[in-house]
C-alpha cells in the first residue's frame, strides 16, 4: 500500500477551496491529474491548508514548485514567479492560513536539511476571497496559463509531460 | 475528523451499523492523528511559550547532557549532540533567518527555564520534526490517501483489508505499522512526558492560573466491539469531579446574540443544530478596528451550550471525565504525573493542567495503537475482511425524512455533525467544532465561554508583550488565527495579539477546517 518515494520533482498546489480564488493552487493540481500523464519522477500534490505535515513530501526532492494564490497589492489574475531564498522570506509576509503553514513547512525543511535545491513559486493576484467552491471567471482562466508555466517549469527540470489521450 | 464525523451523522440518521474492522480502522487512524498533533502542538505550537529559545544559545552542552540524561533514557543526550543542535541553532539565529521563530518574546521576564533545559527543549523540537514525518505515515498505510484521507464512506471503510493481497492493508502493512506505533510510543515516552516534568517544575505557578469555566464536555469516542468508549462521554459542572453527567444532544443549543448571524428563530434563546440556522450578517466596525464593543456583536462564533451552560473541550475534558468516570488507565497515568511534581488533582484546573493533560492522553493513546493493531491483525487472520455496510447505500431505500447525530473527540476536543435529511437530499447540516466551544462568545444570558472565563485573572508582565494570555489560548490548541484583545480597566484597548500558529493548526473558518475544527 505505501507509495515507494523515488520522486524527484514536487508540484504543490496550496489552498483552501472554500474560498474562491485562494484555492486555484489546488485546481491547477487537479487539472494536471486529471490531464497529463506526468513522469513517475514527479509528484503532483494538493497541498490544501496544510504546512507541517507536508514535510515528509521533501524528502529526497530536487525541485519543489509551489502553485499559490498571492496577495501583492497587484491587478486581479497577475502572475508572479520567484525562486531560490526569495520563497520563504516572501511567503512569510503573507497573511492567510496556508500561507503561515508553507513557509514554516520551508524553514522547518532547512532546519532538517531537507530544503530542496531548487524552490520556485508561480502565484496569481486572486480577484475573489468570497465563501465559494467557484474561483472567478478571471481566475479560471488563468488556471491554464498556470498549467503552462508549469509543465514549462517541468521541461527546465528535464520532465516530459504528455496530454492524456 | 470532520470526514469520520460526517460518515458518523449519515450512519446515525440512517441506522447503518458498520464492520467490526471497519471501526477498528476509524479507531487507529484516529489514534495516530491524537499522538501526532498532540505532539506537534505541544513542541511546535505551546513550547515556544516556556521555552525561551535564544536563551538556549548560553547553555552548556555538557551540562545539558547532564539534564537530559536525569530526565529519561532516550539516545539523544550526549554532549557533542547537544553542542551540534546548539551550533546549528545559533547559525540560524545569526543569519537572521528566525522563521517560525521570529514573532516571539524571547527575553520576556516570564520566561523561566535554565538555559539547559531550553537547549534540550529546542533540540526535542527540531527531533519531533522528524518524528513526524515518519508517523504521519501510518495514515498513508491505512487511509489509502495523504494528505486528505479518502477512506472514509458511510457504512464503513473504502481502504481493502486481505492479508495476502498486495494491494490492500496486508500483514506487511500491520508489521509496518507496528515498527511506525513502536516510534510513535518511544518518543512520547522517553522524550514528551519527561520533557513536560522537567518544564512543569519552573512553571507551578501556572497550575493556579487559566482555569475558567470548571465545566467539562466529551462526547467519548473510540468505540470497543460492544460500542463501549474507551474515552469515555459525559460532562462535569464547576469542577466537581464526584458526579458525570449524562450528555444529551438534544439539550446542545447555539445562540448567536453576540455573533455576526442573522436568526429567524434563535434570538434569546438559541438553536438545536437539527434547527440550526447559518445566515452571515456582519455588524462590526469596518476594519481596522481598534475596539469591539462586546455588549454587541463582536464575533464569527457561534456560542454553543448544553443545558444552558458553557463548556470546554479538549484533552482536559476528556481526561477529567475519564479520570472522574474511574477509568484506570488514566486515573493511573493522571497519578504518576501528580506524583511526580508532588501536586493535587485541584492543579488539573489550570493552564499547566491543560497542558499536562494533553501529555497524558498521548501517553495512554500511543499505549492503545499497538494493541488495537493486533485487534486488526487478529480480525484479519480470522478470516474476516469485511469492511462496508452496504445496505444503506441506495438513496432510494431510506426513509423519506430522517435526522442524524455524528461525534467524534476530535484531538483538541467534542466535534459534533447533525444532518437533516429530506426526500434524500441534505436539508440541514451544521458543525459544532471544538474551538467554537472553548472560543465561545457570550450567550444570550451573556455567560462567557472557556477562553474569556480562562483569561480573567491572568498577570501580564508587560501588555506590549502578552506573552501569558499567549499561555493561555495555546493551551486550549485553538484551530484558528485569533486576534485576542486586551482592554485595560477603563475599557481601552491596551494591545492587541495576533496570534500565528504554527503548522496546519489554523484556518479562516474553522468549521471549514480539515482536521476537526
Amino acid at each position: 500500500m505505501e507509495e515507494q518515494r523515488n520522486i524527484k520533482t514536487l508540484i504543490l498546489g496550496v489552498g483552501n477551496l472554500l474560498l474562491s480564488d485562494e484555492g486555484v493552487g489546488v485546481r491547477v493540481i487537479e487539472r494536471l491529474q486529471a490531464e497529463y500523464d506526468l513522469p513517475e519522477q514527479v509528484q503532483v500534490l494538493d497541498g490544501g491548508t496544510l504546512g507541517l505535515d507536508l514535510l515528509y513530501y521533501l524528502e529526497g526532492i530536487e525541485n519543489l514548485l509551489i502553485i499559490d494564490a498571492i496577495e501583492m497589492d497587484a491587478e486581479p489574475g497577475e502572475l508572479l514567479r520567484m525562486e531560490g531564498e526569495e520563497v520563504p522570506s516572501f511567503l512569510s509576509m503573507k497573511m492567510s492560513p496556508h500561507q503561515i503553514g508553507i513557509p514554516d513547512m520551508l524553514f522547518a525543511a532547512k532546519l532538517r536539511d531537507l530544503y530542496p535545491p531548487n524552490v520556485v513559486l508561480w502565484g496569481v493576484q486572486p480577484a475573489d476571497l468570497d465563501v465559494s467552491m467557484d474561483l472567478s471567471p478571471l481566475i479560471q482562466a488563468k488556471v491554464d496559463v498556470l498549467v503552462g508555466k508549469t509543465l514549462a517549469e517541468l521541461d527546465t527540470w528535464g520532465h516530459q509531460a504528455h496530454p492524456k489521450s | 475528523m470532520h470526514a469520520l464525523c460526517s460518515v458518523r451523522a449519515v450512519e446515525d440518521a440512517l441506522e447503518i451499523e458498520i464492520p467490526n474492522n471497519a471501526r477498528i480502522l476509524r479507531n487507529l487512524i484516529e489514534a495516530i492523528q491524537y499522538v501526532q498533533d498532540h505532539v506537534i502542538h505541544f513542541y511546535h505550537l505551546h513550547a515556544l511559550d516556556w521555552v525561551d529559545v535564544v536563551s538556549a544559545l548560553d547553555a552548556d552542552p555538557a551540562a545539558t547532557s547532564k539534564l537530559a540524561q536525569s530526565t529519561s533514557d532516550w539516545g539523544k543526550s550526549s554532549a557533542s549532540y547537544f553542542k551540534g543542535v546548539k551550533e546549528k541553532l545559533g547559525s540560524y539565529v545569526s543569519s537572521g533567518q528566525l522563521g517560525p521563530f521570529a514573532n516571539a518574546y524571547w527575553g520576556h521576564s516570564a520566561y523561566k527555564l535554565p538555559p539547559e533545559a531550553n537547549l534540550m527543549a529546542v533540540a526535542h523540537y527540531l527531533e519531533a520534526l522528524d518524528w513526524q514525518r515518519v508517523v504521519i505515515r501510518a495514515h498513508a498505510l491505512l487511509g489509502s490517501k495523504n494528505p486528505h484521507l479518502q477512506t472514509y464512506l458511510v457504512g464503513g471503510m473504502a481502504a481493502p483489508i486481505d492479508p495476502n493481497s498486495q494491494w490492500a492493508i496486508n500483514a506487511d502493512t500491520i508489521a509496518q505499522l507496528k515498527g511506525m506505533f513502536a516510534t510513535a510510543k518511544e518518543f512520547v515516552e522517553k522524550v514528551y512526558l519527561p520533557d513536560v516534568l522537567a518544564v512543569a517544575p519552573f512553571y507551578l505557578e501556572w497550575a493556579g492560573i487559566g482555569g475558567g469555566l470548571g465545566n467539562f464536555l466529551s462526547y467519548g469516542d473510540y468505540p470497543d466491539a460492544s460500542g463501549e468508549f474507551f474515552l469515555p462521554q459525559g460532562y462535569i459542572l464547576g469542577k466537581d469531579l464526584s458526579t458525570v453527567h449524562t450528555v444529551d444532544h438534544q439539550d446542545i443549543v447555539e445562540h448567536v446574540d453576540h455573533s455576526w448571524y442573522e436568526s429567524d428563530n434563535g434570538n434569546g434563546k438559541g438553536l438545536h443544530p437539527w434547527k440550526g440556522e447559518t445566515k452571515p450578517k456582519y455588524t462590526g466596525p469596518k476594519p481596522p478596528y481598534e475596539f469591539l464593543n462586546t455588549d454587541e456583536k463582536y464575533t464569527w462564533m457561534k456560542a454553543p451550550r448544553l443545558s444552558d451552560q458553557a463548556m470546554e473541550v479538549g484533552p482536559l475534558a476528556r481526561m477529567l471525565v475519564a479520570y472522574a468516570s474511574g477509568h484506570e488507565d488514566v486515573q493511573a497515568t493522571v497519578n504518576t504525573v501528580l506524583g511526580a511534581l508532588g501536586v493535587g488533582p485541584e492543579v488539573l484546573f489550570s493552564t499547566l493542567g491543560r497542558t499536562a493533560a494533553r501529555c497524558v492522553e498521548t501517553v495512554i493513546m500511543a499505549q492503545k495503537l499497538d494493541e488495537w493493531t493486533n485487534e486488526l491483525a487478529a480480525s484479519m487472520g480470522s478470516g474476516d475482511l469485511d469492511i462496508h455496510e452496504w445496505s444503506g447505500w441506495e438513496p432510494e431505500n431510506w426513509p423519506a425524512e430522517a435526522f442524524g447525530w455524528g461525534y467524534t473527540e476530535a484531538p483538541r476536543g467534542a466535534l459534533g455533525h447533525w444532518i437533516h435529511i429530506k426526500d434524500q437530499k441534505i436539508h440541514n447540516y451544521q458543525c459544532v467544532v471544538p474551538s467554537t466551544w472553548n472560543s465561545s462568545p457570550r450567550d444570550a444570558s451573556g455567560a462567557p465561554g472557556a477562553y474569556e472565563s480562562a483569561l480573567i485573572g491572568t498577570p501580564i508582565a508587560d501588555p506590549e508583550m502578552p506573552l501569558e494570555v499567549l499561555r493561555t489560548i495555546h493551551s486550549f490548541d485553538p484551530c484558528m488565527a485569533c486576534g485576542v484583545h486586551l482592554l485595560d480597566a477603563k475599557g481601552r484597548q491596551i494591545n492587541q495579539v495576533i496570534m500565528k500558529p504554527t503548522s496546519s493548526y489554523i484556518g479562516p473558518l474553522q468549521t471549514l477546517r480539515s482536521r476537526g475544527g
